[in-house]
């Protein structure tokens, strides 16, 4: 559906995006992920026929983005990071308006069946300028889906959101999935892992990692990491102990009295450790197995952690408790909701 | 050709959601009443020392002067506005022409425009009423075939100066200033040699001695199709190339 080859664009002397190759099948929902200014918009303005490539091709259904980009046009439903609305307009006007520059038939059932999708149906003849942001986001969506396109590309579409928003819109995002292809760039990494079959992580406009959120995280995991938190004298009496047990592939302190302790992928070494640590006279206040989330994936791969090993090591162990993420959160208001 | 007149529509009609526009067209004919009334006035206050019925030119010179200003106002925001609300983003990726999206804008701001134009018409007819034996309709004619050539024109290239800036305001400032500047070139080239050339661009050479006074002259009409027709060929190539930036 989508096949991008050695993609490259450069501003003046600045690469945007370099040589990228990829590619996304239908029905797929394919995630970019990346920071701020790694080339994710400029791809996806590039595949949206709205600013041609420096060198390389990309095609969308099988047509080329520059030489047929009103084919392209046709067939792509695009919603920007700033959502492109006219403030000045009714919600069902600007839908209409809007599907009948991407010529869709039987316009006005269709307006009105998207904004029934997007749970606007209510606020149809409401100024668009009254909207808050959330409602703004799904008249932005409803846009970008009201002439049935084949490829959906939607450039942060939770940005900027309340947490009650973030999950509606993903919810919606994941439905829109099931019969469209799907770009969707973010830099929230639970996003990402939520929505997308596949990730591309991008990095100063290079593909540094392309899989599956789980493959990524198993690939890169190599193995499982044990939190343990103890009180007593002598920490480092303790640590050398715990790396002596067979199985045991390093222990690194976190802080004082916190442990990560790296073991084998297949073998329950928690009763052992935590006899160990009783056995010698410690108090053992926490103990649990931290998985490697695509946080720290995404840093490992975008190779900050060379700076301060310390602040590093700490980052994930405090990534994984509960909802500290305002995306967390979200998910997690969503489960009680659900 | 539906891309453009979906474009025009929906630009039409925004002049009349937008309280801007109905400011601008209410000062239009505001500040041409208050010119008519005052020559009006004038003449028949004079009519006993010097009787002379008001010419159509106290109608028709007013409006040009006063296209000169209105225009940008109403031009500066068709690109402009597009570009700092981001929505210029989705009808660049929308399944329409860079040319059509120029033609349409310009063609929604030349009817309304227009518009203006025609409703200045009761002023013709009310002098006509007010002199004796009614006035010529030749010039009439032919000076609001001018006025709608000159609004034309004009419009082309407010679109194509809006299409240049993210401002509304510099858009606006940069296409009175440019107006102004065709208004007199001619000017300071009088006497001078090879002036020729500056004398043609010089609307005012197009308009105050011939299309004004009842003239109809295919060349006077080629030179504003022409300016159209510029404006529309550079607003397209503005948007264009702000593609490759």
């Amino acid at each position: 559906m989508i096949d991008v080859q050695n993609l490259t664009k450069t501003y003046g002397p600045r690469l945007a995006i370099d040589n990228l190759t990829f590619h996304a099948n239908k029905g797929e929902i394919l995630g970019f992920l990346g920071p701020n200014g790694a080339g994710k918009t400029t791809t996806m303005r590039i595949l949206t026929g709205y600013m041609p490539p420096t060198s390389g091709t990309a095609r969308i259904a099988g047509y080329d983005v520059v030489d047929d980009s009103l084919e392209v046009r046709k067939r792509v439903g695009y919603l920007p990071e700033t959502v492109p609305l006219y403030p000045d307009m009714t919600v069902i006007d600007y839908l209409i308006f809007m599907g009948k520059l991407r010529r869709t038939p039987n316009v006005e059932d269709r307006a009105w069946e998207v904004l029934e999708r997007v749970g606007m149906a209510e606020r149809a003849g409401s100024f668009i300028g009254s909207l808050s942001k959330g409602m703004r986001q799904r008249v932005g969506l409803a846009q970008a889906i009201i002439h049935k396109p084949e490829v959906l590309i939607l450039d942060e579409p939770t940005i900027g959101l309340d947490p009650t928003q973030v999950v509606e819109v993903r919810e919606l995002v994941k439905e829109i999935g099931k019969e469209h292809t799907v770009i969707l760039s973010t830099h929230i990494l639970a996003e990402a892992q939520q929505l997308c079959d596949r990730v591309l992580i991008i990095n100063q406009g290079k593909i540094v990692a392309e899989d599956t959120p789980q493959a990524l995280q198993l690939r890169l995991q190599g193995g499982r990491r044990i939190i343990v938190e103890v009180r007593g004298d002598k920490i480092d009496a303790l640590e050398k102990r715990l790396s002596g047990l067979p199985g045991v592939r390093g222990v690194g302190t976190i802080s004082q009295g916190r442990l990560e302790i790296l073991v084998e992928e297949n073998e329950e070494l928690r009763p052992l450790i935590a006899r160990t640590v009783l056995e010698n006279g410690y108090d053992l206040l926490e103990m649990r197995l931290a998985e490697m989330s695509l946080e720290d994936i995404f840093l490992q791969l975008v190779g900050e952690e060379s700076e301060t090993e310390q602040e590093q090591e700490e980052s994930p162990a405090e990534s994984e408790a509960p909802s500290n993420t305002p995306a967390d959160e979200a998910d997690e208001k969503a489960s009680e909701e659900g | 050709m539906r891309n453009i007149w979906i474009i025009t529509k929906r630009e039409y009609a925004r002049y009349f959601t937008s309280p801007a526009a109905y400011l601008v067209a209410f000062l239009y004919l505001l500040v041409l009443g208050i010119i008519f009334y005052a020559n009006v006035a004038a003449s028949a206050m004079n009519a006993f020392m010097r009787p002379y019925a008001p010419g159509i030119d106290i109608i028709i010179n007013p409006i040009t002067t006063l296209l000169v200003f209105i225009t940008p106002a109403l031009t500066m925001h068709l690109l402009a506005a597009e570009q700092r609300n981001g929505t210029l983003e989705l009808l660049l990726t929308a399944p329409i022409r860079d040319w059509e999206l120029i033609i349409g804008k310009w063609l929604g701001s030349f009817l309304f425009v227009t518009t203006l134009t025609l409703i200045t018409l009761v002023y013709p007819v009310t002098l006509n009423f007010l002199v004796k034996p009614g006035i010529d309709w030749g010039p009439v004619i032919s000076g609001y075939l001018g006025l709608i050539l000159m609004g034309a024109a004009f419009t082309a290239l407010g679109t194509a100066i809006s299409a240049m800036f993210n401002n509304q305001i510099a858009a606006f400032v940069a296409s009175l200033a440019f107006f102004l500047l065709l208004w007199i070139i001619g000017f300071p080239a009088h006497g001078l040699g090879g002036s020729e050339i500056w004398q043609y661009l010089d609307f005012s050479n197009h308009f105050y001695n011939t299309l004004a006074v009842g003239i109809i002259d295919t060349r006077d009409i080629i030179y504003y199709l022409s300016v159209t027709a510029f404006g529309i060929f550079a607003g397209s190539i503005i948007v264009e190339t702000r593609r490759w930036r």
